[in-house]
């Protein structure tokens, strides 16, 4: 197989992973890499946590260091999108957004050029709340701006911080802004925080978290409305209750960027569509939030949003681009990972399903420190620790040799 | 090759370990221990994912 070149679009984690891994295995053909934000690659998990509570700089979120991204001699684009890409000609149709804003009315149009490796990592955007659109004051969390904004609006100290989703990227907000002594009240609409996940006992466990640091946590109820006249006021919730809020960060969940696909004779259904080696159509791979592919090892179609994933992802993608079918190699990872809460470290690796049989391997539920191990059709599946990074990555290793349930509640570390 | 871990970056994730459950060790006090901060020349790629896999990018490599 030989490559001249290769395209990736989208200057995240899986991006330059995947940009990386190209150069370690001797590709020497030139590498673009497209990214629609200015900055240069960041890394995202502190934006919830240690950047968006000041305690870091932007100069700590660097993915890749400058030296280390000078010998990778990309051609990097920043502040430019992908706009549509056509498989039978392979061509890629981009837009610099400078000059779409600069020029007024649809700007200079774009420009199109052929490709021949493509890697897709566009990643994913946050949903909104509709009808909160427009109002000041009221934050989604994913890019290093969102953050920017949302520690701004923390330092201006709001009377009170509406967290709208309890999942992780909702809670490690409220982590955050309960450290900074504000006052928080969370809304989640399942039973328990992350009860689809983990099952009500565990969300039990997250919720008691969060309610001895201090959280309102509003389980069970949805929210109505977002009202304010330019800025938010209050948050209208289901039940009929209404809290005077003057900050609200909405985290309920992601949905993959591939509007740019539409019409490009890939497969789009909730991702960009893979084959289990992550190829999405000769040629072009998909890797990160974005992608969608198999995993065998599990038996099941997966779209992993974890950290880890990018990384492993965009480097399997990568190396997929260079080497014929007969070689490719299925993509099989044990996802896993990681949430910072307070001072509780929430790992997790596997599938976690809430109907999976569960054992405490170690520690209790009640102290939250603990290894819980999840168990389907005979067979290790999952694991779920509290402030035991060890025993998590231990229980990982056993997933990945396809231990039995059986053994691995037997075991011992 | 000399592994060089910035402790006040490592948060204890454990992926290293995983990797390399030989040079790296989290042990029960959620601390991370380097079993061996100077490998020989065939663990070259192992302690190279290390580094890549690495959520706080603690992990460096030097020689």
């Amino acid at each position: 197989m030989t490559r001249r070149s290769v395209t990736i679009v989208g200057a995240s984690l899986a991006g330059i992973r995947a940009a990386e891994a190209l150069r370690r295995q001797d590709f020497d053909g030139s590498i673009t890499l497209i990214g629609d934000e200015l900055h240069a690659p960041y890394d995202r998990p502190p934006l919830s946590k240690q950047f968006l509570a000041g305690d870091w700089g932007e100069d700590r979120l660097a993915l890749t260091q400058p030296d280390k991204l000078d010998d990778l001699d990309l051609e990097l684009r920043l502040g430019v999108r992908a706009t549509s890409f056509d498989l039978a000609s392979r061509r890629l149709g981009i837009v610099d957004l400078d000059d779409q804003g600069c020029s007024g009315r649809g700007g200079r149009g774009g420009e199109e050029f052929v490709v021949d490796g493509l890697l897709i990592a566009t990643g994913a955007r946050c949903r909104t709340l509709r009808g909160s659109e427009g109002l000041d004051g009221v934050f989604v969390l994913r890019s290093l701006d969102d953050s920017l904004a949302i520690r701004a609006a923390f330092d201006a100290g709001p009377t009170r911080v509406v967290v709208v989703g309890a999942g992780f990227i909702g809670a490690e907000v409220a982590a955050t802004a309960r450290t900074q002594g504000l006052e928080v009240t969370m809304i989640e609409s399942l039973p328990q925080p992350l009860s689809r996940v983990l099952g009500d006992e565990m969300g039990a466990v997250c919720a008691e978290l969060h309610r001895e640091h201090g959280v309102d946590l509003r389980t069970g109820v949805g929210v109505e409305a977002i009202e304010g006249e330019d800025r938010v006021e209050r948050v209208r919730l289901s039940d009929g209750s209404v809290i005077e809020a003057d900050v609200v960060v909405v985290g309920i969940g992601v949905v993959p960027n591939t509007e740019w696909l539409e019409g490009s004779g890939l497969r789009i259904d909730n991702g960009v569509v893979c084959d289990a080696t992550c190829l999405a159509a000769p040629g072009v791979t998909a890797a990160g939030d974005v992608a969608r592919w198999p995993n065998q090892r599990f038996g099941e179609v997966m779209r992993v949003e974890h950290w880890d994933n990018a990384v492993s992802q965009g480097a399997h993608a990568a190396g997929r681009l260079l080497v014929g079918d007969d070689e490719a190699e299925p993509f099989v990872p044990v996802p896993w990972f990681w949430s910072d809460q307070y001072d509780r470290k929430i790992q997790m690796a596997g599938r976690i399903g809430p109907d999976d049989e569960m054992h405490v391997a170690t520690g209790s539920l009640a102290e939250r420190r603990f290894a819980a191990i999840y168990g389907r059709a005979g067979r290790l599946v999952g694991v779920l620790g509290f402030n035991r990074p060890r025993h998590v990555m231990r229980y990982r290793m056993l997933i990945e040799s396809g231990t039995s349930f059986s053994d691995a509640v037997a075991a011992e570390f | 090759m000399k592994i060089v871990v910035d402790f006040d970056l490592c948060e204890s994730n454990a992926i290293c370990m995983q990797i390399a459950p030989d040079i790296f060790e989290v042990r029960d006090d959620d601390f991370l221990y380097v079993l061996n901060e100077e490998p020989g020349e065939e663990d070259r790629a192992r302690v190279d994912e290390c580094v890549q896999r690495c959520p706080k990018q603690a992990i460096s490599v030097q020689g």
